[in-house]
C-alpha cells in the first residue's frame, strides 16, 4: 500500500485490474453489488415479459417454449444470481468487517476467489441461454425426470449453479471464521450488531445446506451425461428422492435469502426510532432458531408427492414452528417503534415496506404450511404470490433499505430523500397490485407455470400485469435517484443517521484499512446516548 | 498490500468448516444408499458379491498407510525436520497414485463385463442391481475425484515446503492438507464396507 491511499478512500486505486484482483472486502462487495444490480435488471425484464404474456389468454407475445424458457431463466437468474448473494455477499462483504471493527474478512484471497466463482458461474449461466439446443425449460427446480430427458441446455445451467453454490459456501465459511476471530476489542457476542448475527446464522446455512445442492446437481449431471438412472424408475431409481435432496438445500436457501435482509431491518429500525432495539437477544437467537428450524421443513414442498400422512403432519408442524422466530422479529421491530422518536427517513420507509410485505407473505406461508389448505392451493398462483411477497417484498425490500441506509457510507454522498420516499410508496403499491391478485387467482384454482388460462382468470391477470408496470416505474425511479445521488448528491460526514454501530465511526467513504485507529468497543450497537448525527 | 494478518486458528477453523461441507456432499449419496439398500436388499447382496474384495481391501490398506505418512510428515515438520516432511508427503502422493491404479483395474474389469449403466450385462439385470452399480460408480467416482484433488493439494503444499513458504514455524498449510487427506481416507473407510462387505 502506498502513502497516498493510506490517506484516501477505498475508491482511490484506479484501473480494472485493481478491481478484479482486489482483496479489499469493500471492493469485492461493490463488485458483487454491481453484478447483482445488472442481473436484477435482467431478471426484472424477464418477469415483465412473463406478466405481459399473461395479460390475456392464449399467445400474446411469445410461444409456449419461449414462455417456459423465460420463467426458468427468470427463476435461475433471480434466485441464484441475485437473491441468494444480494444482501450477504454484497452488503455483508462491505459492512461485516466494518461492523466488527476488523481490517478485512478472515480470508481475503478466498473472498476474491468466491467473487470469481460467482462471475464464472454467472457467465456459464448466461452461456446456457445462447448455446446448445435452447435455454433450459425445467423451472429453477430442475425436477427429474423432465430435467434428465429434456434436450435443452440443462447440463450447462446445472454446472453454473454448482459453481455459484461453491461461491456461496466459501463466502459463508469466510464469514463464520471472520465473526469468530476478528471482532474488535470489547466486541463481545452480546455487542455484535444484529446484522452480524443474521449473517452468522446465514453463513451456517450456506455452509451446511449448499453441499446438498451440489450433490443434487452433480446427480442431474450424471443422469444426463452418464445415464446413471439413480432417479429413473425404469432402472430402479426414485424421482421423489430427487425432490427430497433438492429441497433439503433449497428450503434452507430461502432463509439464506431472507435472514440477512431481516438483519438489515434490525439495524435500521432502532436508528430511526432512536431507541435501543426491543429484545436484542431474542432477535439474535431467533436468527439462529430460524436457521435451525428452517433446515427441518423441506418436505412441506412435497405434501402432494405421495409421502406418508405421518411425514406430512410432522413437516407441517415443523413448518409452523419456523413461523415463531419470524414473528418474534416482526413483533420486536414494531415494539421498538412504539414510543420511539421516529424520523421517517428513506431507510425506515423501506424497512416499514419490508415489514408490511414480509408479513403479507409470512402469513400466507402458514396457509401453505398447513397440509389441508396446501392441498387446495398447491402449485397454484397462491404459491407464486406467497413466494414473491416474501422474497421480493422481503429480501428485495431489505436490499433496497440497505442501499438507502448504507449508500451515503459507501459513496460519501446523499440521494434525494423525497424521491426515495415517493419511489418506496410506489413500489409498495405496485407490488401489492402485482402479487395480491395472485392470491385470488390461486384460491380460484389457476395453476402456476401455465402458458395459457381459462377466460375467467383474465381480470386478475390484467390487474397483476398492471401492477408489474407500477412496480417497474418505482424501480426505475429508485434506481435513477440512487444513481444521481451517488454521482452528485450532497456530501455527507461520518455518521449522517446518528447510528451507533462501528461502520459509522470511520470516514465516508471508508479508507482502505477501514479505521484510522483500531476501534475499541465500550457500548452496545444500539446505545445512542451521546451519538450525534454528523451530516 | 501488506502481508495479511496471520491466524492459524482461523485457518484451521476454516478448513474444518470446509470438511463439513465435504461430508455433507457425500452425505446426500449416503442417504440415497441407505434408502435403496432398504428397498433392494437382496439385489445389493448379489451385486456386491461381484466386487473384488481383495482389490478393495488392498486399496483400504494403501489409503490408511498414506494417511499415516501425511501425519508423520506433519509431525516431522513441527519438529523441524523438513527433509522427512518432504519425503513423507511424496510418499503420500505416491500411495494416492497406487490407489488410483488399483481403482483403474477394478473399474476396467467391470466395464469389460458390461457392468456399467447402459451396459448390456447390467441392463439385463434386476433394477436393484442397476441402482447398486450406479451408486457404486457415483460414490467411488466422486471419491476418486477427491483423491485427484488431494494429490493436487499435497503437491502444492510440497512446493510451498520446498520454496520455504511452509516452515517448521508456519506449518498450518501442511496440516490443513493433511486434514483433507484424512477425510478422503475416512470416506473410503465407509465406502469399503458399504460396497464390498455387505454380501
Amino acid at each position: 500500500m502506498t502513502e497516498s491511499t493510506a490517506q484516501g478512500t477505498f475508491w482511490d486505486k484506479r484501473g480494472l485490474a485493481s478491481w478484479l484482483f482486489t482483496t479489499d472486502h469493500k471492493r469485492i462487495g461493490m463488485l458483487y453489488l454491481w453484478c447483482i444490480m445488472a442481473f436484477f435488471a435482467i431478471g426484472v425484464v424477464l418477469g415483465l415479459l412473463i406478466r405481459l404474456e399473461l395479460i390475456a389468454p392464449g399467445q400474446t407475445i411469445m410461444g409456449q417454449q419461449a414462455y417456459n424458457a423465460t420463467f426458468t431463466l427468470h427463476g435461475v437468474i433471480m434466485i441464484f444470481l441475485v437473491v441468494i448473494p444480494s444482501v450477504p455477499a454484497a452488503f455483508g462483504n462491505i459492512f461485516l468487517p466494518l461492523q466488527l471493527g476488523a481490517d478485512d474478512v478472515a480470508f481475503p484471497r478466498l473472498n476474491m476467489f468466491s467473487w470469481w466463482l460467482y462471475a464464472i458461474g454467472a457467465v456459464i449461466a448466461l452461456a446456457a441461454l445462447f448455446t446448445g439446443d435452447g435455454p433450459p425449460d425445467t423451472g429453477w427446480t430442475f425436477y427429474v425426470p423432465f430435467s434428465a430427458v429434456t434436450t435443452t441446455n440443462v447440463s450447462v445451467a446445472v454446472t453454473a449453479v454448482f459453481i455459484l453454490g461453491f461461491s456461496s459456501i466459501l463466502t459463508g465459511m469466510n464469514f463464520v471464521v471472520t465473526i469468530h476471530r476478528l471482532r474488535a476489542e470489547g466486541m463481545t457476542w452480546g455487542r455484535l450488531p444484529l446484522f452480524g448475527w443474521s449473517l452468522y446464522a446465514t453463513a451456517w446455512i450456506q455452509v451446511l445446506a449448499t453441499p446438498i445442492l451440489g450433490i443434487t446437481l452433480l446427480l442431474i449431471f450424471a443422469e444426463r451425461v452418464l445415464g446413471m438412472g439413480i432417479f429413473d424408475p425404469s432402472r430402479g431409481g426414485d424421482p421423489i428422492l430427487y425432490q427430497h435432496l433438492f429441497w433439503i438445500y433449497s428450503h434452507p436457501a430461502v432463509y439464506i435469502m431472507i435472514l440477512p435482509a431481516m438483519g438489515v431491518i434490525s439495524e435500521i429500525i432502532p436508528v430511526f426510532a432512536r431507541k435501543a432495539i426491543f429484545g436484542y437477544k431474542t432477535i439474535a437467537v431467533s436468527s439462529l432458531a430460524i436457521a435451525f428450524a428452517g433446515s427441518l421443513v423441506w418436505a412441506h414442498h412435497m405434501f402432494v408427492s405421495g409421502m406418508s400422512d405421518t411425514a406430512v403432519m410432522v413437516f407441517s408442524l415443523l413448518t409452523f414452528i419456523v413461523a415463531i422466530p419470524s414473528a418474534v422479529k416482526v413483533f420486536n421491530w414494531t415494539s421498538t417503534l412504539y414510543k420511539g422518536s421516529i424520523r421517517l427517513e428513506p431507510p425506515l420507509v423501506y424497512a416499514l415496506g419490508f415489514i408490511f410485505l414480509f408479513t403479507m407473505g409470512g402469513i400466507t406461508g402458514l396457509v401453505l404450511g398447513s397440509a389441508g389448505t396446501d392441498i387446495h392451493v398447491h402449485d397454484t398462483y397462491f404459491v407464486v404470490g406467497h413466494f414473491h411477497y416474501v422474497i421480493f417484498g422481503g429480501t428485495g425490500f431489505g436490499m433496497f433499505a440497505a442501499l438507502h441506509y448504507w449508500l451515503p457510507k459507501v459513496y460519501g454522498r446523499m440521494y434525494n430523500k423525497k424521491w426515495a420516499n415517493i419511489s418506496a410508496v410506489i413500489l409498495v403499491i405496485g407490488m401489492n397490485g402485482l402479487y395480491f391478485p395472485m392470491y385470488i387467482l390461486g384460491l380460484a384454482g389457476m395453476p402456476r407455470r401455465y402458458f395459457d388460462y381459462l377466460p375467467q382468470y383474465t381480470s386478475m391477470h390484467v390487474a397483476s400485469t398492471v401492477g408489474s408496470w407500477i412496480t417497474a416505474v418505482g424501480l426505475v425511479m429508485m434506481a435513477v435517484n440512487l444513481w444521481v445521488g451517488m454521482r452528485s448528491g450532497p456530501r455527507v460526514g461520518r455518521n449522517p443517521w446518528g447510528a451507533a454501530t462501528l461502520e459509522w465511526r470511520t470516514k465516508s467513504p471508508p479508507p482502505t484499512h477501514n479505521f484510522d485507529e483500531e476501534p475499541i468497543v465500550d457500548r452496545g450497537p444500539y446505545d445512542f446516548k451521546g451519538v450525534q448525527p454528523d451530516a | 498490500m501488506p502481508e495479511h494478518h496471520r491466524d492459524d486458528e482461523g485457518a484451521k477453523l476454516g478448513m474444518w468448516l470446509f470438511l463439513f461441507t465435504e461430508i455433507l456432499l457425500f452425505g446426500g449419496l449416503f442417504v440415497l444408499y441407505a434408502v435403496y439398500l432398504q428397498r433392494y436388499q437382496p439385489d445389493f447382496h448379489l451385486a456386491s458379491a461381484e466386487l473384488d474384495v481383495r482389490m478393495g481391501a488392498l486399496n483400504t490398506v494403501v489409503l490408511i498407510t498414506s494417511s499415516a505418512f501425511v501425519a508423520w510428515g506433519i509431525a516431522a515438520l513441527k519438529r523441524g525436520n523438513v527433509k522427512v516432511a518432504t519425503r513423507m508427503t511424496v510418499l503420500t502422493i505416491a500411495f494416492a497414485a497406487v490407489f488410483l491404479v488399483v481403482k483403474y483395474f477394478e473399474w476396467g474389469a467391470k466395464f469389460h463385463h458390461g457392468l456399467y449403466p447402459g451396459g448390456a450385462e447390467l441392463d439385463a439385470r434386476a433394477q436393484g442391481q442397476m441402482v447398486y452399480f450406479a451408486l457404486y460408480y457415483l460414490m467411488t467416482g466422486l471419491h476418486g475425484v477427491h483423491i485427484v484433488v488431494g494429490m493436487g493439494v499435497l503437491s502444492w503444499v510440497l512446493w510451498l515446503v520446498n520454496t520455504g513458504h511452509v516452515t517448521p514455524e508456519r506449518y498450518v498449510a501442511l496440516e490443513n492438507a493433511g486434514l483433507y487427506w484424512h477425510l478422503v481416507d475416512l470416506i473410503w473407510i465407509y465406502l469399503f464396507p458399504l460396497f464390498y462387505l455387505i454380501t
